[in-house]
């Protein structure tokens, strides 16, 4: 089954970690998707640029509108993403447990619609 | 046994191998309604066959092969036509003796998963492994019957589309995951025996519902300590069912009770089960709760119970369990074994906190020991108190019979 580990962190926490400390992130990150590339669960995955960097697209009454910013104000926001199989849930689950912002923010497994026959 | 007796007996077992055998909670349940539907009409014309449940578990299993088979001859997909044959096959393969012990342990495991909310845990329970219907089910929680079959139907649909796993969790998250179904049998126990509105059948229900439950966890996982715990605990708590209202449907409080109508085999099995459970080492909150509840029932009577003992492990207790429900018992442990001036002094540090505002037990318990304290004005108001707050009908009846009491001492 394949699932989509959606990372949710508060943007500004990164500012205030010291260079020694972002490193140390970003070396965490490197591991663990080599690590789950070679066990075979890694499908896709980024960063994605914080969220000042994002436009949103609506169509209403056929008309086009683009704004800057993301579709919503949140508290954490959303900074990058895993696509993985898994053959379950609970492999899902401890994937995600695994991503270094797990500790600090919230990983949100997603099942992907289709590609999941077991 | 008539059929709706089977039903409710085996209906959880069997569902449990026929989710197994096909990896799908819809397809499992049609095909155990359809096993009972045949049963309804052969059973009355060939007889009752010798072991009902391998028959059901039988049949059961003939009715999905067939589903799935025609379900691919139906399907239009390739891959989804190949998957139908495959899972038809697998079915109708495997071996004749197929329930395998372990398989209600998965139900439950696979009901209590963390990835569902509770509010959906404790239903699914019921619904699945006790065969309770969602009328029944409904009635219980005082939710309408379409927002409980909704309910219900969602989280088949989650364990399908998310993928919860059908199986026993490994060694590593058992301590964890055994902690939720615990509380989920726990709360089904407790929402029988605090009635907080409505319908005494229902309640009855899922008190012997829960005890089920708990007897399947302790016999399939003989080893665990808290779950024999639990077990003792509800069977104690249990045996005083037939003391606890008067036939017109009206509270007796502990103390008043008579230990007469306490049910002593049922005492002598918990009694046994505690003792077992704490030699294993349990010393988890159900250990606890079960080792008070045992001093209770020791007791010949009201006067005998040893409450030094009782406030000794709530104060156990709150060590692992801090919260302010636990907190009152003990202060109403405190105020039988040392005076109502000491426990009114915990109890009125509790009020003050503001951590049990809406909780009707708080100014029940004050009211109670100022009524003791002879402190009748005061104790009439908290009695009042206690009043705006609780829901129980015969809670309510007997806050009234206390305030009038309070009323004539004036």
């Amino acid at each position: 089954m394949q699932y989509l580990l959606l990372i949710y962190d508060k943007e500004s926490d990164w500012g205030t970690l010291s260079e020694a400390q972002q490193s140390a992130m970003m070396k965490e990150y490197q591991d663990f998707t080599k690590s789950i590339n070679e066990s075979g669960h890694w499908r896709a995955s980024s960063q994605l640029h914080p969220v000042s960097k994002a436009t949103t697209v609506r169509i209403r009454d056929g008309k086009k509108m683009v704004t800057d910013g993301p579709f919503a104000e949140t508290k954490e926001q959303l900074g990058g993403f895993y696509l993985v199989e898994a053959k379950d849930l609970d492999e899902a689950v401890a994937l995600a447990a695994r991503v270094p912002s797990a500790r600090f923010g919230s990983i949100e497994v997603r099942p992907l619609v289709g590609r999941n026959r077991p | 046994m008539t059929i709706e007796q089977i039903y409710r007996e085996e209906s959880g077992r069997i569902l449990a191998t026929l989710i197994r055998l096909l990896g799908d909670f819809d397809l499992a349940e049609e095909a155990l309604q359809e096993a009972f539907s045949a049963a309804l009409v052969q059973w009355p014309r060939d007889g009752t066959p010798s072991s009902p449940r391998a028959w059901l578990v039988s049949t059961g299993r003939h009715k999905a092969v067939d589903s799935l088979r025609r379900r691919a001859l139906l399907e239009e997909k390739r891959d989804e036509l190949a998957r139908w044959i495959a899972l038809a096959q697998q079915v109708a393969d495997a071996p004749e003796d197929t329930m395998l012990k372990d398989d209600r342990l998965r139900l439950i495991f696979t009901c209590c998963h963390p990835a569902l909310a509770r509010e959906v845990q404790v239903p699914l329970t019921l619904r699945t492994l006790c065969g309770l219907s969602t009328e029944e089910i409904a009635r219980a929680f005082l939710v309408p019957v379409p927002t409980m079959a909704q309910r219900l139907v969602r989280a088949k649909q989650k364990i399908r589309d998310a993928g919860i796993p059908y199986r026993v969790p490994d060694d590593d998250e058992l301590p964890e995951r055994l902690e939720t179904v615990l509380l989920v049998v726990y709360l089904v126990f407790n929402e029988g025996y605090n009635a907080t509105v409505g319908d005494e059948i229902i309640r009855r229900e899922l008190c012997r519902e829960a005890i089920r439950l708990g007897r399947l966890l302790h016999g399939l996982m003989p080893r665990e300590a808290e779950a024999e715990a639990l077990l003792a605990l509800m069977l104690l708590h249990d045996s005083r069912r037939n003391a606890r209202v008067t036939p017109t449907g009206e509270m007796v409080l502990l103390e008043e009770q008579d230990r007469e109508n306490w049910d002593a085999d049922q005492i002598g099995e918990g009694l046994r089960l505690v003792e077992e459970a704490l030699v294993r080492g349990a010393k988890g909150p159900y250990a606890l709760q079960a080792a008070i509840a045992a001093l209770h029932a020791r007791a010949k009577s009201a006067s005998e119970t040893d409450w030094y003992q009782i406030a000794a492990l709530y104060e156990l207790l709150l060590q692992i369990q801090p919260t302010p429900v636990i907190e009152l018992n003990r202060a109403v442990a405190v105020a039988m074994s040392q005076g109502p001036a000491e426990g009114l002094q915990l109890l009125d540090a509790l009020e003050e906190r503001r951590v049990l505002s809406g909780y009707y037990l708080l100014p029940s318990a004050q009211a109670d020991l100022l009524r003791r304290m002879e402190r009748w004005e005061e104790a009439e108001s908290a009695y009042q108190r206690a009043l705006s707050l609780v829901g129980n009908g015969a809670e309510r009846r007997f806050l009234e019979r206390r305030v009038s009491e309070m009323r004539a001492r004036r």
